[in-house]
């Protein structure tokens, strides 16, 4: 579709949506968010590309094969539950390093828990395009 | 120990991810599958030592107890199973590399092999329903993709009425899931046995609604495991993929069905065996005549394989029929002899699995050489292949179950339960499809070994048999390793008779299975035998 008016409009949305998508996923472990939702976000941003321009111009924005990505996400997903293993504890179990923050009287907690939700991300991400991208070529 | 039950699960899933990680170079992708295949050996060995020294293990994810957590169970059925089945995709890996062609290798072939070992492992080691479908589906996914893989026209035709009767099986499944639960209030396998127990002694106004459970959960599990009349996805799809798919599929997708059914049929619905288990015996009769009849009828080396498969998978049930007989007796003897109908089960499983898909990829080494599956269009393979020949007369033999091979012990110790108990119907069954087996095997030696080549076959073509040639031996390797695994599984029947009948006995007494599983303390149902019903 080449319209000017979603063209440019994609322009300022992109970096608007990826943050947001971003933002959903940080948010996500206590509060409503978290990877799935924030991967559906992040694939419209790359959408919209994909209807406004073309799907090539979205693949190069993305830079990643979708397979790669997918499978990284997976694997980082599956090893966030490994270190619980490593620890000595079930496989899945959650694990975290308390990071103190100077001025702050609580410390940040980086739980294996955010690498679980990354990867999610990941997979939804690289999944939806793949969908989208195939319905876009036919 | 944790990480050994987990193992399974983990090593194909993580390996799949690196593949798709890697997804533009298939050959890295064949070394690292193989490597994973061999590890996955490993781990099943370990585990099946484990096991079978200290008992029954079990781990609960993250830690939560059972039955909220998810539960991985390991006795010795499934560590067996496990360890079957990583030998076997380690052979079907190697002989891959030169049965699938590099445009289906681009496709992802190796990572969804791994993807379906993941589901298969998982299915032999859940210890919580809805984990089983789930298990299931990945299974279904990735044998999907494996069928239509390639996009020929006989594959899609294949493909459509296997994806189409295992989704309706899968819908029955989850709406039988979905009631189970309303009924009892848990999905954890171990609280549900329990559970039936306590159903049975407090409510048994109820029971009839469990029966009928039980009876979905057969149709689900009966599709899967292509039971008598549920069967016809199997004979349509499986001579469409090429022969390593083919092999892999006839090892592992109809076991896992066997195998749940196995469990579900001696863990939980253990209340009203005169009635189920009548029927799974009953059904595994019409399974047996209506596999080997309809794999007489065929004329393609494949299709035949394929819908004996059929009649084979009926004397897997046969084992889990025969436990009726508790209905009617209970004396020492029945009891023996249902243990050894169920080891003989356990045995017939194990052969089958390494019988019928080297069979298939013997009939993959033919259909490279001779170009086609058409018994008519073969031949002169015992003159130009003898070792092959030899090779596919050990398995051929064994399935029919002549002695001394694996096919026979299994054959024998289920017809010897089979007449201890008195069903002589079943036994006669057994026994004479046995027979047809072998006549279905001597068509195919007589077709494709022991007569010369036709005329215009591609055999004498010496540029076509230099191309088939490249490579050949990645293929022939693997189906030497089962075959000298299938004579020694017949050597050694003795030991392994009786690591079966401990699995067996494992599985008819419910309660070390039970106390394997950590419950946790405050479980709303574990207390429920106090309460009184509402």
């Amino acid at each position: 579709m080449s319209s000017l008016i979603l063209r440019t409009a994609i322009r300022y949305l992109f970096p608007i949506i990826v943050l947001f998508s971003i933002f959903l996923l940080l948010r996500g472990h206590d509060e409503p968010g978290g990877g799935f939702i924030g991967g559906l976000l992040g694939a419209t941003a790359f959408a919209l590309f994909a209807i406004g321009y073309s799907v090539e111009t979205s693949r190069r924005m993305l830079r990643f094969e979708l397979h790669q990505l997918m499978g990284f996400g997976l694997l980082m997903a599956t090893l966030s539950g490994v270190v619980g293993l490593v620890l000595g504890e079930p496989f899945l179990s959650s694990a975290w390093i308390e990071i103190p923050i100077p001025g702050r009287p609580e410390p940040f907690k980086l739980a294996t828990y955010l690498f679980f939700d990354i990867g999610v991300y990941l997979v939804v991400l690289a999944i939806t395009l793949m969908i989208v991208y195939a319905l876009a070529e036919e | 120990m944790n990480w050994l039950i987990i193992s399974p699960i983990l090593l194909p899933l993580v390996l799949a991810c690196i593949m798709l990680v890697l997804w533009r170079h298939p050959v890295w992708q064949r070394w690292i599958a193989l490597a994973g295949m061999v590890a996955l050996v490993g781990c099943g060995a370990g585990l099946f030592g484990v096991v079978s020294l200290h008992g029954i293990q079990s781990e609960q994810l993250a830690g939560y107890g059972a039955p909220f957590g998810i539960t991985f169970v390991a006795d010795l059925f499934s560590s067996i199973m496990i360890l079957a089945a990583a030998v076997l995709g380690t052979a079907v890996t190697v002989y891959s590399m030169t049965n699938i062609e590099n445009r289906r290798e681009s496709f992802g072939y190796y990572p969804l092999l791994h993807l379906l070992m993941l589901g298969v492992c998982g299915a032999f080691l859940t210890g919580d329903v809805f984990n089983l479908f789930v298990f299931f589906e990945i299974m279904l996914m990735a044998s999907f993709v494996l069928l239509t893989l390639g996009g020929e026209r006989a594959q899609m035709e294949g493909a459509i009425k296997y994806v189409t009767l295992n989704l309706i099986s899968s819908a029955i499944f989850l709406a039988a899931v979905g009631i189970l639960y309303g009924m009892t209030g848990t999905l954890n396998m171990a609280d549900l046995a329990n559970q039936v127990v306590w159903i049975a002694e407090n409510r048994p106004e109820e029971l009839p609604l469990l029966t009928i459970l039980a009876m979905m959960f057969l149709i689900a599990f009966g599709v899967k495991a292509a039971m008598f009349p549920l069967f016809f996805w199997l004979p349509a799809s499986y001579h469409a993929p090429p022969p390593a798919v083919s092999a892999i599929f006839a090892a592992l997708l109809t076991k896992v069905g066997v195998y749940s059914m196995a469990r579900f049929f001696t863990l939980i619905f253990t209340h009203d065996v005169g009635t189920t288990h009548m029927i799974i015996l009953v059904l595994a009769g019409f399974g047996m005549i209506c596999g080997v009849l309809g794999a007489a009828a065929q004329n393609e080396f494949r299709r035949i394989l394929a819908f004996h498969s059929v009649s084979q998978i009926g004397y897997m049930l046969m084992g889990i029929g025969l436990i009726v007989m508790l209905a009617h007796r209970d004396d020492e003897i029945a009891h023996h002899a249902v243990q050894m109908g169920l080891a003989g089960t356990i045995i017939f499983v194990v052969h089958h699995l390494f019988v019928k898909p080297n069979l298939f990829l013997v009939s993959g080494v033919v259909e490279r050489i001779g170009g086609t599956g058409e018994l008519k269009k073969l031949g002169g393979f015992y003159k130009s292949e003898p070792l092959l020949a030899i090779m596919f007369l050990i398995s051929a033999l064994s399935l029919a179950g002549i002695p001394p091979l694996s096919g026979f012990w299994a054959k024998f110790v289920l017809v010897l339960a089979g007449l201890q108990l008195g069903q002589y119907v079943i036994v006669f069954i057994a026994l004479l499809t046995g027979l047809l087996t072998l006549y279905s095997m001597v068509k195919i030696w007589a077709a494709a070994f022991w007569t010369d080549a036709p005329e215009n076959s591609p055999v004498h073509n010496a540029a076509h048999m230099a191309h088939a040639r490249h490579g050949l031996r990645r293929m022939i390797y693997p189906i030497a390793v089962i075959a000298v695994i299938i004579v020694l599984f017949g050597i050694f029947a003795g030991p392994i008779f009786d690591v079966a009948m401990e699995a067996a006995g494992q599985m008819l007494d419910p309660s070390a299975y039970i106390d394997a599983v950590q419950f946790e303390e405050f479980s709303p149902t574990l207390g429920r035998g106090e309460e009184t019903g509402p």
